[in-house]
C-alpha cells in the first residue's frame, strides 16, 4: 500500500509540473491541423507544405489530420469546436470561412465572430478557363455573348460549395446571368475533364488545377481575376486589363483555432507561420504551384480577419440569392 | 521505334539503386496493406506522403505507385482467405476466389491470381508505354450520356447474370441504388435521406459498407458454422496451379487483361467495372456457367487480371491529362504537386524520365510483386490456421482501424457495425450482398452522370440516343435484357442459375 501511495504522489507531482511546463512552454506535444478536404488537394497541399516548415519553428510535429465532407464544413466544425488549447488549429479556405455562412444556412460555426484566425497561408489566382473550340476568343466576347444569351451555355464547376462554385456564382451574379446553366461535378478533375473534352463551356478555378492544361493548349483561359498576372501563366490578361475589372477574387487558405485559445499558442502560431512563409525553401515550394505569399499584414489575426469580412461581404449577397 | 528508345531511357531511371530499393518497399508496404482488411492504398499513400518530401520525385512517385498496386495484389488475398473485399475491385474475386479456398484449393486461387495479375501487368505496361497519348484522345469522347449508358449496359448485365433468383439481384441492385443518393445532393446541396443526421451528410462511405456487408457479416455467418471452418482447414492444397488450371485460366487472364485495361483508360473510375465485366463475361461463354459462385478458376482469372491491368492503365489518364479517375489518382496528384510536378499534358515531354521511368518500374514492380507473393502465399494460406477465437477479433479490430482511418470518422465505425447486421440478415434470407454493392458503386456516378447528360441537353432524353456511342451501349442492354427474358431462354437460365 505505501509504494501505491509513493507512485500516486510521484504520478501527481509529475502530472503538476507537466501541467506548470505546459503553462509555460506551448507546445509539449504533437499540434493536429485539420484540413477539411481530402489528402491532395489544393488546401491539403498547401497545409503539408506550410505545417512541415512549422514543425521546425514550434519544436513538435505538425500532424495533417483529413477531415472531408460537407463542403469542407465538416471538419471546420469539428476543429472550431474542439477544446481551445492551441492543440487543434484547421486551414480553412474562402470557401470555408467566407462563403459557407451564405451556402450552409444550418452551420455550426462562425467565422467572423466565433473563432481565433491565425493568419493567411497562401492565395490562389483564379482563372476562367473554357473550352477551346467555343467560339469567343477574349473575355470581352464571351462576357457579350454570355449576357446575350446565357441558355446557349454549360458552365462546369466541382460541386456545390467548392471554390469553382463560389467563385463562378460569384462571376454569373456580376454578370447578372445567376440562372446560366451549371453541371456540377465531384471535384475539379471530372469537371476539367469534360472541359477539354468540350462536354461543357467554361469554368472558373484555381490557377494550380487549370495552369498546365492551359500551357498545353487543351483548354482557353480567358483572365485571371488577380490585379496581377501570374509569372506561371504571363500570357494570361488580368480581369481588369480584360474589361471585367469588378471581378476579383481569390481562393486564399488560411489557419483558424477555435474562439479562446490562450494568447501565447496564438503568438507562437502567428510567428511560425510567419517564419515558414519567409522560409525560401517553403515560399519556392508555394510559388511553384502558383500560390502568391500573403502580405505580412495578411499573415496576422486581424489581417486574415479583414480578408475574411471583406470576401464575406462580397459573396454573400450573391451566394444567397444564388438558385439551387 | 520511339517507344523503345522511350522505355530504354525509363528502364535507365527505374533501374537504379534506390529507385529498384523504393519499388520493392513501396510493393511490400501495399502488399501489406492490401492483405489487412480495411487499410487501404488511400489512407496509407496519405499517411507516408511527408516521409516522401526527402526523397526526389522520381523515386517518390515509384514508390507510391507500387503501394498502390501492391495493395490491388494483396487486396485479392483477403478476398479469397477471408471473403472481404478491402476495395471495390476484389467484390468479385471473393465469390469464386473464397468458394475455391472452402475447398481447400486456397493456394491455388492465389497462385492463379498472382500469375494472371502479373500477365495483366506485363501488358498494361506495354499498353501504356505504346498506347498512353492516343488512347487518352479515345476516352476523351466519352461524355456524361456515354458514361450513363455503359453503367446502364453494366447494371443489366449484372441483373442478367446474378447467382440465384432474378427478382432478388433486381432488389439488391436496387437497394443499392438508393443507398447510393443517401447524402447531399450534388447540385442542389439539399439533404436527402439523411434523417437531419450530420454524419449521413457525405452520403455512405464504400469502405464502410463493403466492410460491414462483406466483412462483419462474414465473421458473424462463420461464427455459426463449425464445420466449414474444419474442411478449409485440412486442406490448403498446393500453392502452383497445375497444367489443367493454366490451360482453363490462360483465355480468361487474356480476356480480363483486354477488358480491365480498356475499361481502366476511362476517366471517371472506369477501373471499378473491369472486374465485374469479365465476371459476367466468363460466366456468359462459360460451357457450364453454374460452376461460377462454387469456385470457378476462371472466375478468380479473369477479374484479378482485369482488376490489375485496369489498376495500371488508370495511370494514362493522369499521366498524359493530368486529370485523376479516382480517389488514388488523386491523391497521386497531390504527391506530384507537392514534388513540384504539376501533372498535365507536358509531363510527358517536360519530365519524360519521371513518366517513362514510371512506367518502368510497373513493370520491374510487378515482377517483384511475383517474387514477393508466389512464396508469401504459403504464409497467407497459413493465416487460415490461426483459430477462429483469434482470427475473428483481429478481422474485426483492422476493419475498424482501417474504417476509421478513412476520414476520421468514429460515426463509420458505428455505420459499418450496423451493416454487418444488416448483410447478416441478407445472408440469412438469401440475398446476394455483390449485386447491391455493384448498384451503389455504380448509382453514384451513374445519377451523376445522368443529371449531368440531361442539364447539358436541357433536360431532352433524346441525347442518349443521338450519340451513337451512347446509342450502342443502350442497344446492348436492351439485347440482353430481351434475351434473357424471352420464354425459352428464361427457363434454361432458370435451370442454370437456380439451384
Amino acid at each position: 500500500m505505501k509504494s501505491f501511495a509513493k507512485i500516486g504522489l510521484v504520478a501527481a507531482a509529475a502530472l503538476a509540473l507537466s501541467g506548470a511546463a505546459q503553462a509555460q512552454a506551448y507546445p509539449d506535444r504533437p499540434i493536429t491541423m485539420i484540413v477539411p478536404f481530402a489528402a491532395g488537394g489544393p488546401t491539403d497541399i498547401i497545409a503539408r507544405i506550410v505545417g512541415d516548415h512549422m514543425s521546425k519553428t514550434l519544436g513538435k510535429q505538425v500532424v495533417i489530420e483529413n477531415v472531408a465532407g460537407a463542403g469542407g464544413t465538416t471538419g471546420i466544425t469539428r476543429a472550431l469546436t474542439a477544446t481551445p488549447d492551441g492543440y487543434t488549429i484547421a486551414m480553412g479556405h474562402l470557401g470555408t470561412f467566407s462563403a459557407a455562412p451564405a451556402t450552409y444556412p444550418n452551420l455550426k460555426y462562425d467565422p467572423l465572430n466565433g473563432m481565433q484566425p491565425i493568419g493567411l497561408a497562401g492565395g490562389t489566382p483564379i482563372l476562367v478557363v473554357a473550352r477551346k473550340t467555343l467560339e469567343q476568343a477574349d473575355l470581352k466576347s464571351f462576357v457579350a455573348a454570355v449576357k446575350a444569351n446565357p441558355d446557349k451555355f454549360n458552365e462546369a464547376h466541382a460541386g456545390l460549395g467548392s471554390v469553382s462554385w463560389t467563385t463562378c456564382t460569384l462571376l454569373k451574379g456580376q454578370l447578372g446571368v445567376p440562372k446560366l446553366n451549371a453541371v456540377a461535378y465531384r471535384g475539379t478533375g471530372p469537371a476539367l475533364n469534360d472541359l477539354v473534352s468540350g462536354q461543357v463551356d467554361f469554368m472558373c478555378d484555381q490557377i494550380v488545377s487549370v495552369a498546365e492544361q492551359i500551357k498545353a493548349g487543351t483548354i482557353r483561359a480567358y483572365a485571371i481575376a488577380s490585379a496581377e498576372r501570374s509569372p506561371a501563366l504571363p500570357d494570361v490578361p488580368t480581369t481588369k486589363e480584360a474589361g471585367l475589372p469588378e471581378y476579383q477574387i481569390e481562393a486564399w487558405n488560411g489557419i483558424a483555432a477555435p474562439k479562446g485559445t490562450p494568447k501565447e499558442a496564438v503568438d507562437k502560431l502567428v510567428d511560425a507561420l510567419n517564419k515558414a512563409l519567409n522560409d525560401e525553401g517553403t515560399k519556392k515550394r508555394l510559388l511553384d504551384l502558383g500560390a502568391v505569399i500573403p502580405t505580412v499584414e495578411e499573415r496576422t489575426p486581424a489581417g486574415f480577419a479583414a480578408v475574411i469580412k471583406r470576401d464575406a461581404d462580397k459573396l454573400s449577397p450573391i451566394l444567397a440569392a444564388a438558385p439551387r | 521505334m520511339d517507344m523503345f528508345s522511350n522505355l530504354a531511357l525509363g528502364f535507365s531511371v527505374a533501374f537504379s539503386l534506390q529507385n529498384i530499393a523504393l519499388c520493392f518497399v513501396g510493393c511490400l508496404v501495399g502488399t501489406l496493406i492490401g492483405v489487412l482488411p480495411g487499410v487501404g492504398p488511400i489512407a496509407t499513400i496519405a499517411m507516408l506522403l511527408p516521409i516522401t518530401f526527402g526523397l526526389d520525385p522520381v523515386g517518390a512517385l515509384i514508390m507510391l505507385a507500387g503501394i498502390y498496386y501492391g495493395a490491388q495484389y494483396g487486396g485479392s488475398t483477403t478476398a479469397i482467405l477471408v471473403n472481404i473485399p478491402g476495395e471495390a475491385t476484389a467484390v468479385v474475386t471473393a465469390l469464386d476466389g473464397h468458394e475455391m479456398a472452402k475447398q481447400g484449393r486456397a493456394g491455388i486461387a492465389l497462385g492463379t491470381a498472382a500469375l494472371g495479375s502479373f500477365f495483366a501487368g506485363c501488358v498494361a505496361t506495354l499498353i501504356i508505354a505504346a498506347l498512353g497519348a492516343p488512347l487518352t484522345k479515345m476516352a476523351l469522347l466519352f461524355g456524361p450520356a456515354e458514361y450513363f449508358s455503359l453503367m446502364v449496359m453494366g447494371l443489366c448485365f449484372a441483373v442478367v447474370l446474378a447467382r440465384g433468383s432474378i427478382l432478388k439481384a433486381f432488389c439488391m441492385i436496387m437497394l443499392g441504388l438508393l443507398l447510393s443518393t443517401v447524402g447531399t445532393d450534388l447540385e442542389t446541396g439539399q439533404e436527402r435521406m439523411t434523417f437531419g443526421f450530420p454524419p449521413l451528410a457525405d452520403g455512405i462511405d464504400f469502405a464502410v459498407l463493403a466492410m460491414g456487408v462483406f466483412g462483419f457479416a462474414e465473421v458473424l455467418r462463420n461464427l455459426e458454422n463449425k464445420e466449414a471452418r474444419d474442411v478449409v482447414r485440412s486442406k490448403i492444397g498446393r500453392l502452383l496451379p497445375n497444367w489443367d488450371d493454366i490451360k482453363q485460366s490462360a483465355m480468361p487472364v487474356l480476356r480480363g487483361t483486354m477488358i480491365g485495361g480498356t475499361l481502366g483508360i476511362l476517366p471517371g473510375n472506369g477501373a471499378v467495372l473491369g472486374p465485374f465485366a469479365s465476371y459476367t463475361v466468363e460466366k456468359k461463354i462459360a460451357k457450364d456457367p453454374s460452376r461460377f459462385g462454387k469456385g470457378a478458376i476462371e472466375g478468380v482469372a479473369g477479374p484479378e487480371s482485369a482488376n490489375n491491368a485496369g489498376a495500371q492503365t488508370a495511370f494514362i489518364p493522369l499521366l498524359t491529362l493530368g486529370i485523376p479517375p479516382n480517389a488514388v489518382m488523386a491523391l497521386m496528384v497531390g504527391a506530384m504537386t507537392i514534388h513540384g510536378i504539376i501533372p498535365g499534358p507536358q509531363v510527358m515531354t517536360k519530365n519524360p524520365d519521371l513518366f517513362w521511368g514510371m512506367i518502368a518500374s510497373m513493370w520491374i514492380g510487378n515482377l517483384m510483386l511475383l517474387i514477393i507473393n508466389l512464396p508469401l502465399v504459403g504464409l497467407w494460406v497459413k493465416l487460415l490456421q490461426v483459430p477462429y477465437r483469434l482470427m475473428f477479433p483481429a478481422i474485426l479490430i483492422f476493419c475498424c482501424i482501417g474504417i476509421y482511418s478513412v476520414n476520421n470518422q468514429p460515426m463509420d465505425v458505428a455505420f459499418t457495425a450496423m451493416f454487418g447486421l444488416f448483410g447478416y440478415l441478407l445472408i440469412k434470407l438469401g440475398f446476394e450482398p455483390a449485386p447491391m454493392l455493384l448498384g451503389f458503386v455504380l448509382g453514384r456516378l451513374m445519377e451523376e452522370k445522368l443529371r449531368q447528360a440531361l442539364i447539358i441537353s436541357r433536360g431532352s432524353f433524346m441525347t442518349f440516343l443521338e450519340r451513337p456511342i451512347s446509342a450502342g451501349l443502350l442497344l446492348v442492354a436492351v439485347i440482353v435484357l430481351v434475351i434473357a427474358l424471352l420464354p425459352s431462354m428464361s427457363k434454361k437460365r432458370d435451370e442454370v442459375f437456380t439451384e
